[in-house]
This record gives structure tokens, C-alpha cells and sequence, in this order.
């Protein structure tokens, strides 16, 4: 009995060590990255500022003329139109599928929403170079009289709202369930239409949510890499219309991680931009939680 | 009257976008399986498989991608490997130890959240940071170690989810017959969350191979297949990559080949998972 009793919980103490130092190191793991980031960039501070930094157009490596300016709007260019194309898409599918569809409706959507999300980056920047490119250079742009290669902002947001679309669909489907069904059932006793009552009364109760959803697909769209450096064109330029080639941040750190190390101060820069990239997302990722939270809570 | 037909029209006019946004969502999966079925599979070839670069590969001569294919199973097994040591024990942590601290269980799931928003380049150039600080060069390993780090809040936060369900009496009856804690989390929670767990490992093993940016800078490129873990390694998505941008046709058409290779895994796996996920849900004890 003693032994086989020693043995048991010796084994039990070993397991409980072994899950409280994963569980430590995972949650320091943000720390960590953060820490990281912030000492490979602070030689860049010695002699520059913050504000130079991150405000000035000016981009030259060579020269040791570091301005990200035109990378942080080609950034938030993208990241805005991509929710633009998203927004209306997801909401519109989000009602029809917890509302309006048929259950055969729901059970195919759930596979197509998982493969869509599973999909590799890299997948869509191919698709983007067959499919998106050429159907913005000849048929949308000429709408518009320009006549463009193709790589251009607009490219790059058609993609990565596609991507982003099952990410922000299943939040959004998640919201609508949550709501409780004595709203619908109270407002259609009175006399609403399906119709307005969706519109009037379940749109309206879940706004904050839909609202944190489309954030969450910001600060996704904001960290895409592959896809979105396949089909933006990479000119290091104030963007200046969508039919624009533009330069995103994670395009601009994954570009160059060859020549980084033969230039003074470029690698640093790099992490710079890796480190700014991580606050973004970070806020962006922690209001939209947060708001989500407080929903939830009221419900 | 007029305003109820308004009525009746604008609820026909949403309904109509309602149903063309969600075809849309249908036919663009459809767009990207079939385009890339249609440039891929002319361009696949029993030597694109079997075979690693010879000379002149990139300016459009003999060989495969086969190092690309085995360096991203390589990486993606290690990775997932490495996470599930850390992912599994953290889950079980999660829903048995904590079960009664729902408040800090709850603030941990928020973390995890926040760390699964993190983009994988950020994960890559941190490791490139840390293996420059250690003096290291881009290796197999370097690669498995980024990998893991950006994998392990997926594969956590999917084994919660299942964890989560099981129910509290089950908890409490291994309790009360006398077992430990983590007998109670190995031998009760870990089978009966065992879909969710195989689940989560396949989510994330699909993550680690198609992740293109985690990978470009600390496992690098190699003509050859790797055989040690300090040696540096070609995966598929930089292949596709490296591929696609370059002006040969012939190259490119092997770009678009290996980009169907890897859609095919992604989509294998994926049925996996959910056969999986409905075999395991059947022998589940439910209150």
C-alpha cells in the first residue's frame, strides 16, 4: 500500500510540475516576444526617433533613411478595404445562415467555412496571381480608365478579404446564436415582420459584437504575410489609389530578410517593424475581446 | 399599404443579397480548388514526386520538389509533436486543476486568444532574433521550434473546447473514487476528449504545413533532404513561392503543380479531422 501509494502521487506531482511549467511559459510567451522585438530595434533609437521613425516617407536603407510611413498606410489601406469587401459578405451570410437557410444549407456551409479557413496563405496569394490579378487589370480597372498591371492594392484586399471572410463568418454566426430567442419571439408578438426584427431588433442588440468581429478581422488582415506579397506589387511609395501597387509592413519584413544582414541597422529596423506589427495587432485583438467580454456578460 | 410594400420589397431585396453573399462565399472555394486544380494537375508528374533538384532545376531541367514535400512533413510532424507536449498537459491543466478558479481559466483563454491573433511573421522574426542572439544558422530545428511556439495557442485553445464539455459529475465521480488529479485528467478527460484532442492535432499540423511565413526566415532552403536537425530545410510553401516568382514557364508550372500538392494534403487532413471528429463523438459518456 505505502508504495504503491508513494508511487501514485509521486507520479501526480511530476504531471502537475510538468503542466504548471507549460502553462508559465505559454502565457509568458507574449512577454517574451515583446521583450525580443523591443531589444533587437533599441540600437535604432541612439540616434533616431520614435517619430521619425514611424511618421517620415523617406525609405533607404542604403542611406540609413528608415521612414515607415509608406508601409504603415499600405497597411491600413489594405487591412480597410479587405474589411470593406468582408463586412457586408459575413453579415449578409451570418443572417441568411442562422435566420433564414434550411438545415441541408447550414451543413454544407460548415465543411465550405472550415476548408475556406484552412486553406494555406500561400494557396490564395497563387489563386490571387491567377484569378484576382488578371480580372482587376483587364475587366475592373479599364472601368475605371486605368489600365494597370494588376498588383495593386485593391488585388491584395480582394484576397485578403476572402481570407478573412470565414474567420470573421464564424464569429459572427457564434453572436447571432448567443442571442436569446425571446427577443425574436417578443418582437414578432408585436406585430414585426421577420424582417424588421432582424433589423430593428437583432442587428441592433448584437451591433457592439458584429462590430468587434470585423475587428478581429482587422488585426487578422493586418498580419497576413504570403498571400498579400504575392499580389501587392511592392513599390516602397506612398499609396495613392487602390489601383496602386503598394508595400504592407509583412511584406516589407518578409522581403528582405536576405539582404538585412548587409546593410547597418537594417535588420534592426526589421524587428522594428515586426515590434509595431505586434502592438497593432495586439490592441486591435485585445479591445475587440474586451468588447465581446462585456457583451457577454450583459446578456 | 404602400409602406407595407416597401416592406415586402425590402425584405425580398435582402433576402436575394443575403443568398448571393452566401453563394459567393461557395463559389469562390470552388474558384480556388478548381483553379488550382486545372494549372496543377497537367504540371504533375511521378518525377515532381519522387525526385529533388538536379542540376539546372530552377532555369526549368530535371528533378522534384520530393525535398520541399519531405522538409514540410518533417517540420510540421516535429512542431506538432513538440506543441502537443506542451498544448495537451496545459488543456488537461486548464479544465481539471483550475476547474474550480473559472475566473483566472477564463483570463488564461483570453491570453490564448490574444496569442493566437499574433501573426506568424512576428513568430518568425522573433525566432530570427533569438537564433541570431544565440549564434545560430537557419536550421530543421530553428524552424521546429518558431513552428511550435506559433502552433501551441491553436492546439490549446482546441482542446479546451472539447475539455470544456465534459461533464463536471464525471470530475467528481474519479475524485471521489479515490484517483488524482491527473489520473483523473489522463485517464478520464484526455479519452473522453479524445476526438477534440486528435482534432486539435490535425488543425494544427495543417497551421504548421501551410504556413509560409514563420519558416522563411529560420528554416531556409535546400536543394537537399535534411538528415540532421541542424541542417536548413526546404518546405512547400516557400517552394510554391520561390517558384512562382520566377520568369521561367516551366518553373512556374512546377510552382503551380506543388501548390496543388499541397491543397491536397490540406484537404486530406481535413476530411480526416472530420471523420474523426464524428467516430469519437459516439462512444462519449454524456449526463
Amino acid at each position: 500500500m505505502g508504495v504503491f501509494y508513494l508511487k501514485r502521487h509521486l507520479r501526480s506531482k511530476i504531471h502537475h510540475g510538468w503542466m504548471l511549467v507549460c502553462l508559465v511559459l505559454v502565457l509568458l510567451m507574449p512577454l517574451i516576444i515583446g521583450f525580443g522585438l523591443t531589444f533587437k530595434s533599441g540600437m535604432l533609437f541612439q540616434e533616431r526617433s520614435l517619430g521619425e521613425l514611424l511618421f517620415t516617407t523617406d525609405w533607404r536603407p542604403v542611406a540609413g533613411k528608415f521612414g515607415l510611413l509608406p508601409f504603415i498606410l499600405s497597411s491600413l489601406w489594405v487591412t480597410i478595404l479587405a474589411i470593406l469587401i468582408a463586412a457586408p459578405i459575413c453579415l449578409l451570410t451570418a443572417i441568411h445562415l442562422t435566420q433564414y437557410a434550411k438545415k441541408w444549407v447550414l451543413k454544407l456551409m460548415h465543411p465550405v467555412i472550415d476548408i475556406l479557413a484552412g486553406i494555406p496563405s500561400v494557396i490564395f496569394g497563387v489563386w490571387g496571381i491567377l484569378i484576382i490579378v488578371p480580372l482587376v487589370s483587364r475587366y475592373i480597372a479599364p472601368v475605371f480608365d486605368k489600365h494597370v498591371t494588376g498588383f495593386s492594392i485593391l488585388s491584395g484586399a480582394i484576397v485578403l478579404a476572402v481570407m478573412i471572410i470565414p474567420f470573421i463568418l464564424n464569429i459572427l454566426i457564434e453572436v447571432f446564436r448567443a442571442l436569446p430567442d425571446e427577443l425574436t419571439e417578443a418582437s414578432l408578438s408585436l406585430g414585426a415582420s421577420k424582417w424588421q426584427t432582424i433589423k430593428y431588433v437583432l442587428v441592433k442588440r448584437a451591433f457592439p459584437a458584429i462590430v468587434s468581429a470585423f475587428g478581429l478581422g482587422l488585426s487578422r488582415a493586418f498580419g497576413e504575410t504570403i498571400a498579400i506579397l504575392m499580389v501587392v506589387g511592392n513599390v516602397p511609395r506612398m499609396p495613392t489609389g487602390v489601383f496602386q501597387p503598394g508595400y504592407p509592413l509583412p511584406a516589407l519584413i518578409a522581403n528582405n530578410y536576405g539582404e538585412m544582414m548587409s546593410v547597418p541597422l537594417y535588420d534592426a529596423v526589421l524587428m522594428f517593424a515586426a515590434l509595431v506589427l505586434f502592438i497593432i495587432v495586439t490592441l486591435f485583438n485585445l479591445t475587440s475581446r474586451m468588447a465581446i467580454i462585456r457583451l457577454e456578460r450583459n446578456q | 399599404m404602400t409602406d407595407r410594400r416597401i416592406r415586402i420589397i425590402e425584405e425580398g431585396f435582402a433576402r436575394v443579397l443575403m443568398f448571393l453573399s452566401t453563394s459567393t462565399i461557395v463559389l469562390v472555394l470552388l474558384l480556388i480548388v478548381i483553379s488550382i486544380l486545372v494549372r496543377g494537375l497537367p504540371a504533375i508528374s511521378w518525377e515532381m514526386l519522387s525526385q529533388t533538384p538536379r542540376g539546372g532545376f530552377y532555369f526549368g531541367k530535371e528533378g522534384g520538389i520530393l525535398n520541399a514535400i519531405v522538409g514540410s512533413a518533417y517540420l510540421a510532424g516535429g512542431s506538432t509533436l513538440l506543441a502537443l507536449v506542451v498544448s495537451l498537459p496545459v488543456a488537461l491543466y486548464m479544465n481539471v486543476h483550475l476547474v474550480k478558479r473559472v475566473k483566472l481559466v477564463n483570463t488564461i483563454r483570453f491570453l490564448l486568444d490574444l496569442l493566437w491573433g499574433i501573426p506568424s511573421i512576428v513568430y518568425g522574426a522573433f525566432g530570427f532574433a533569438v537564433m541570431v542572439f544565440l549564434g545560430l544558422r537557419t536550421s530543421l530545428l530553428a524552424g521546429i521550434i518558431t513552428v511550435t511556439f506559433f502552433i501551441i495557442p491553436i492546439m490549446i485553445r482546441a482542446m479546451d473546447e472539447l475539455f470544456k464539455t465534459v461533464p463536471r459529475g464525471l470530475l467528481e465521480a474519479s475524485f471521489s473514487l479515490g484517483a488524482t488529479r491527473s489520473e483523473t485528467a489522463y485517464r478520464i478527460f484526455l479519452r473522453q476528449g479524445l476526438s477534440g484532442v486528435v482534432t486539435a492535432i490535425l488543425l494544427a499540423f495543417g497551421r504548421a504545413i501551410g504556413d509560409a511565413a514563420s519558416v522563411l526566415f529560420t528554416t531556409g532552403y535546400t536543394d537537399h533532404i535534411p538528415s540532421s536537425l541542424g541542417q536548413p530545410t526546404a518546405t512547400l510553401p516557400l517552394a510554391i513561392f520561390f517558384q512562382l516568382s520566377s520568369p521561367i514557364q516551366e518553373v512556374q508550372q512546377r510552382a503551380y503543380a506543388s501548390a496543388f500538392i499541397l491543397t491536397c494534403i490540406i484537404l486530406i487532413i481535413s476530411v480526416l479531422a472530420r471523420i474523426f471528429e464524428r467516430r469519437y463523438h459516439k462512444n462519449r459518456i454524456r449526463f
